[in-house]
């Protein structure tokens, strides 16, 4: 799903993000409100289809899909078991969900960060009366898509060094110096954001207070 | 130029620097010491990130206390891990970050990414994600990241501590090129020889204050 952007000069990469984001809503209502197998299979044809004019590598992005699919079909499987459910209804949940998923994992391979956060900035804004600073939620968007990565490396690390001195498996022993780690890098980035001219007391408008 | 007057900071009731008054008019000048000498305090408080608990810090007139948001667009600051400032996921959109917090025009955005991607040599990586760069790479996008926000003072903390022998290099090269005022913490005696300045600090104090010539033979005589 944090697939990330995959830079093409196709047609669905030049849309602006509110569109494919309001593309990928309406389908989603489209999907759950059709009966059985039929909304499944419209996602699924609007997703090749969508595939295909993106330019994309078919592999990768259905690489994307592998983990949620094991998920969703653990998921529907024990329901099916506890609650009695029939497999072909568990073939067709997952299928539908699966069929989302690809459509939501379409519209982040396809749209840059930036895009997506100037897009969520504007809907925060909304939100406005009731206190909310849109640019901090945006950027806060932005430092989780960007962080992810990171502090998957940062717990690699942490582990390989541990199993160099002789522990395979402590979550105390992991928890520990990650959660440092962690926030020493927190420390860092509030310095570097605040170096690189980004003012936390900016409430997101043009006329944001000057210090 | 930059100006210290009687600069004393502590974190809690430890002292870190001791009553420093400078004035910081050359163009290249190095920060030397060793750890927990007080480099790194006082290469933040340059720019405002940290102001001093007492005392006074001044860029070209602004003071860091009362002006800190109009120094800090005066006075570029390179850390030296580039993880933790590299924002955006990818290299095009984090060279725009800065600007864009700055609230520049779009066309003025796109026109100084697309010159610091040529000029730093990041054109070919524009829509790559910086956690698949190498150190060298990233360290780069951060330098090139404060850059592109035409800064007139730019200040290096420990910059090549974290690279190989090739990037090292490069990153001095681009360093020598850079217009701006520099000011530059490090361990790395050889890049600073071609210096204006060199500072040395030990215990929070200038001990050492000369020409890399001079500076650096007494630096190293002082480490026994």
């Amino acid at each position: 799903m944090l697939g990330l952007y995959l830079h093409r000069e196709s047609v669905i990469h030049r849309l602006p993000a509110g569109a494919k984001l309001g593309g990928l809503m309406l389908v989603t209502v489209i999907v759950l409100t059709l009966p059985g197998a039929w909304g499944a299979l419209a996602a699924g044809l609007v997703g090749a289809a969508v595939l295909a004019a993106a330019e994309l590598p078919a592999g990768r992005v259905l690489s994307e899909l592998r983990a949620p699919v094991v998920m969703l079909t653990l998921l529907f499987g024990f329901q099916a078991v506890l609650a009695g459910g029939g497999w072909m209804e568990t073939a067709i949940a997952v299928a539908r969900f699966a069929a989302l998923i690809l459509l939501a994992t379409l519209v982040t391979l396809t749209t840059r960060v930036m895009d997506m956060v100037d897009l969520f900035e504007r809907l925060f804004g909304l939100l406005r009366p009731l206190g909310v600073n849109p640019a901090k939620m945006a950027l806060m968007l932005a430092l989780t898509i960007r962080f992810i990565p990171l502090l998957g490396d940062q717990v690699r690390e942490v582990r390989m060094a541990q199993r160099a001195r002789g522990v395979e498996r402590n979550i105390a022993a992991l928890f520990v110096p990650l959660l440092v780690k962690i926030l020493t890098m927190a420390d860092d980035l509030t310095a570097a954001l605040e170096a690189r001219g980004y003012d936390p007391a900016d409430t997101g408008t043009k006329n944001g207070t000057q210090r | 130029m930059i100006e210290l007057r009687s600069v004393t900071h502590a974190y809690g009731d430890r002292p870190v620097l001791h009553d420093l008054s400078l004035r910081l008019a050359e163009r290249r000048i190095a920060i030397l010491g060793g750890n927990g000498s007080g480099k790194s305090t006082l290469a933040r408080m340059l720019n405002g990130l940290i102001v001093p608990t007492s005392g006074s810090v001044a860029v070209d007139g602004l003071d860091t206390r009362t002006d800190g948001r109009a120094v800090r667009r005066r006075v570029g600051f390179v850390f030296q891990n580039p993880d933790t400032q590299i924002v955006y996921p990818t290299v095009e959109e984090d060279l725009a970050f800065g600007l864009k917090a700055r609230k520049l025009p779009k066309d003025e955005i796109a026109r100084r990414v697309a010159g610091a991607l040529e000029r730093y040599g990041l054109d070919r990586y524009r829509h790559q994600p910086a956690h698949q760069m190498s150190g060298g790479e990233k360290q780069l996008l951060a330098i090139a990241g404060v850059l592109v926000l035409e800064p007139d003072y730019v200040i290096f903390d420990e910059p090549t501590t974290l690279l190989d022998l090739r990037n090292r290099r490069k990153v001095i090269e681009l360093l020598r090129g850079l217009p701006q005022t520099l000011l530059v913490v490090t361990h790395d005696l050889d890049m600073v020889k071609d210096f204006d300045r060199a500072l040395v600090l030990e215990d929070g104090r200038v001990v050492i204050d000369a020409p890399p010539v001079e500076a650096v033979p007494a630096y190293v005589e002082r480490l026994g």
